[in-house]
């Protein structure tokens, strides 16, 4: 392995990226118009309906009629019932904000804890206690109350954004241009020097890691500056949770680069993987309350790790001790997406 | 002497396509080799099998009488038919990623003056014209000083007086001692810059030789041209030696005269005629009777 052409494909990918302006600009104005986008429709605010965390329930496949509570409560629209198994669970996801009230079920008289940082969970439960018609006594309900840091939408998405952007650039950036430059002849050129296939892939990984790293920062500091968003951990740890995800995704791009000169059937591939990869990781919207299976589905992709540990970090507080099991599964993807890209790499198939 | 490259029985076939058949040949260092043919006979297949860029089927390949090693790539250089290169890129800084890629190196402002590039090295690569775009491959190519260089159709494409300056930068290279496989199906070229020549027909090589040497053993006399129109007889009525070629009728002879005489006496209007000294295009004419560019 010689440094020296790592270093000079290294250079070359960024000279490209660079000079490319119109590609270049849209890296950053996008995320950015985003965040942006959300910030003004939204004024921070999540644009879904309020979501009744209740227990002890089954957590799949919930049947709102038989559920132990007020009628007009069960009836009134707008509202979606999330089951947990134990009240841990659901005081867990109130904390996060997840879920705007949480609801003990059975015979009255009905426990019910809000997030005093949470104005969802004021206004559920005023609906809450309307729909015992006035009756607001300690025979009926019993109020609860925890503190968290209030999260903003915008404060839950902009990780989402920023993960998503990074997504994208990473599949095509890398699978898109690999494939282009074995379709027009590019990758056959090179295949004439000694460059080896390691080296070559090496410098396109370590090429778009520097890419999608350097824009981060810039997007990140830019919307903070007009955003001012609520970090709980640490930067650095964020960070270094961002590069394993660049790092995995990239690998991920490899593989989708490893063959092919269709840039027609790249396009579709990518698409294929991008789209369900953006929608089941979170990025726009929590999956609490979705389908168990779909939240199987979600947990083979990168992304969904990535934001998961960025969250809870940016969100909640976390440490990087407890984001662990997320920085091993994208160091595990990593090493089988990078092993996979290498066995089937060919420079001119 | 050990020739610098030898290839032996080499085939490729890709299914049942015979893409090369066969072939044979070897190549001593400095001269410079042809690979003549038309369209689709083979020569980039040949070219790119050799150059280990494509796998043969079966067959040797020897370079200085081994079998290629790591450093075969380091002391070839190469210019493809059609190539693409790192985009967004200008003449110098692909010429340096290029450069970086090798152990031993042309010094890069020698190879931009001995390929003329100078007012062009601050350019993109994108924006050269056909005869900067050649020369400038042909300075990738070189950027390893190679000992064997590959140049697959160099001329395609580009008008007469292009063509002439890159044979003029070929015959410098030729004259540096460096040996060069070439391929074209360009006859004036392959006459112009090459000492040898195996000209090549539906993946086998129909005949090898010196150019003059092919010329003279293959071609008597001169060719008389003229056009279709010219005769009122059907061809095969007259005691020549023709061929009609895309309307032109193509009538070889070692006695001018005596061809003259008989147009004159058949009636043949002789308004329009021309008279050609044989080339390598004859040759492949007569070897397989149809025109190179058919």
């Amino acid at each position: 392995m010689h440094i020296k052409r790592i270093w000079i494909m290294f250079k070359a990918r960024n000279w490209e990226f660079f000079r490319d302006r119109a590609s270049f600009g849209w890296n950053f104005l996008f995320p950015f118009l985003l965040v942006a986008g959300f910030g003004i429709l939204f004024g921070g605010k999540e644009p879904t309906a309020y979501k009744i965390g209740v227990f002890p329930e089954q957590t799949t496949g919930i049947a709102v009629a038989s559920l132990e509570l007020p009628d007009a409560f069960k009836k009134t629209r707008f509202l979606q019932f999330v089951g947990f198994a134990s009240q841990n669970e659901a005081m867990e996801k109130l904390r996060h904000h997840k879920v705007d009230i949480v609801i003990r079920t059975g015979p009255p008289p009905y426990p019910y804890w809000i997030n005093d940082s949470s104005p969802n969970g004021h206004l559920v439960e005023k609906i809450f206690q309307a729909s015992l018609a006035g009756q607001i006594d300690s025979s009926l309900i019993q109020r609860g109350q925890i503190h968290s840091a209030e999260i903003r939408y915008i404060d839950w998405l902009f990780p989402g954004i920023l993960a998503m952007n990074m997504m994208f650039s990473a599949l095509w950036g890398v699978g898109y241009i690999v494939v282009r430059y074995r379709k027009n002849g590019a990758l056959r050129r090179l295949k004439a020097t000694p460059l080896t296939a390691f080296e070559y892939l090496s410098a396109q990984m370590l090429s778009r890691l520097f890419l999608l790293m350097f824009t981060l920062v810039v997007v990140w500091f830019g919307c903070d500056l007009v955003f001012h968003f609520h970090v709980e951990g640490s930067l650095g740890n964020i960070f270094l949770l961002f590069f394993l995800g660049s790092l995995s995704l990239t690998s991920m791009g490899l593989v989708l680069a490893a063959r092919g000169t269709s840039e027609e059937f790249t396009t579709g591939t990518l698409n294929f993987i991008s789209w369900p990869m953006m929608f089941l990781s979170e990025v726009w919207f929590s999956l609490e309350g979705a389908p168990e299976w779909v939240k199987h589905v979600a947990q083979a992709f990168p992304l969904t790790h990535l934001l998961t540990g960025i969250r809870r970090i940016m969100n909640d507080g976390a440490g990087l001790a407890d984001v662990l099991p997320e920085i091993t599964v994208l160091i595990m993807m990593t090493g089988m997406f990078l092993g996979l890209g290498a066995a089937l790499f060919s420079w001119d198939r | 002497m050990t020739p610098i490259l030898a290839v032996n029985n080499l085939t490729k076939t890709y299914g049942r396509l015979v893409a090369v058949n066969d072939v044979s040949f070897a190549i001593q260092a400095g001269s410079c080799f042809g690979l003549l043919g038309p369209n689709g006979a083979g020569k980039t297949t040949t070219l790119e099998v050799i150059e280990n860029i494509l796998p043969p089927t079966s067959g040797d390949i020897l370079y200085k009488g081994h079998p290629r090693a790591a450093t075969f790539k380091n002391e070839v250089g190469i210019q493809f038919q059609q190539t693409s290169l790192l985009a967004m890129l200008t003449v110098w800084e692909t010429l340096q990623v290029f450069k970086a890629l090798y152990e031993h190196t042309e010094n890069l402002d020698n190879l931009v003056k001995q390929c003329q590039l100078q007012e062009f090295k601050h350019q993109r690569h994108e924006n050269l014209s056909g005869g900067q775009r050649q020369r400038f491959l042909l300075a990738l190519a070189l950027v390893n000083r190679p000992q064997l260089l590959f140049l697959d159709e160099p001329s395609t494409g580009l008008d007469p007086q292009a063509r002439r300056n890159l044979w003029d930068i070929v015959n410098a290279i030729k004259a540096s001692g460096k040996t060069i496989i070439l391929t074209t199906h360009y006859m004036e070229e392959a006459q112009h810059l090459c000492d040898e020549v195996a000209i090549m027909d539906h993946g086998r090589i129909i005949a090898r030789g010196a150019p003059e040497a092919m010329i003279r053993k293959h071609c008597e006399g001169v060719t008389v041209v003229l056009p279709r129109r010219s005769f009122r007889q059907p061809l095969e009525t007259l005691p020549l030696n023709l061929q009609e070629i895309n309307g032109a009728v193509h009538i070889q002879t070692s006695n001018i005269d005596d061809c003259l005489k008989q147009l004159l006496s058949c009636q043949v209007d002789l308004s329009d005629m021309s008279v050609h000294s044989p080339n390598l295009e004859h040759v492949f004419l007569n070897l397989t009777g149809r025109q190179l560019r058919d």
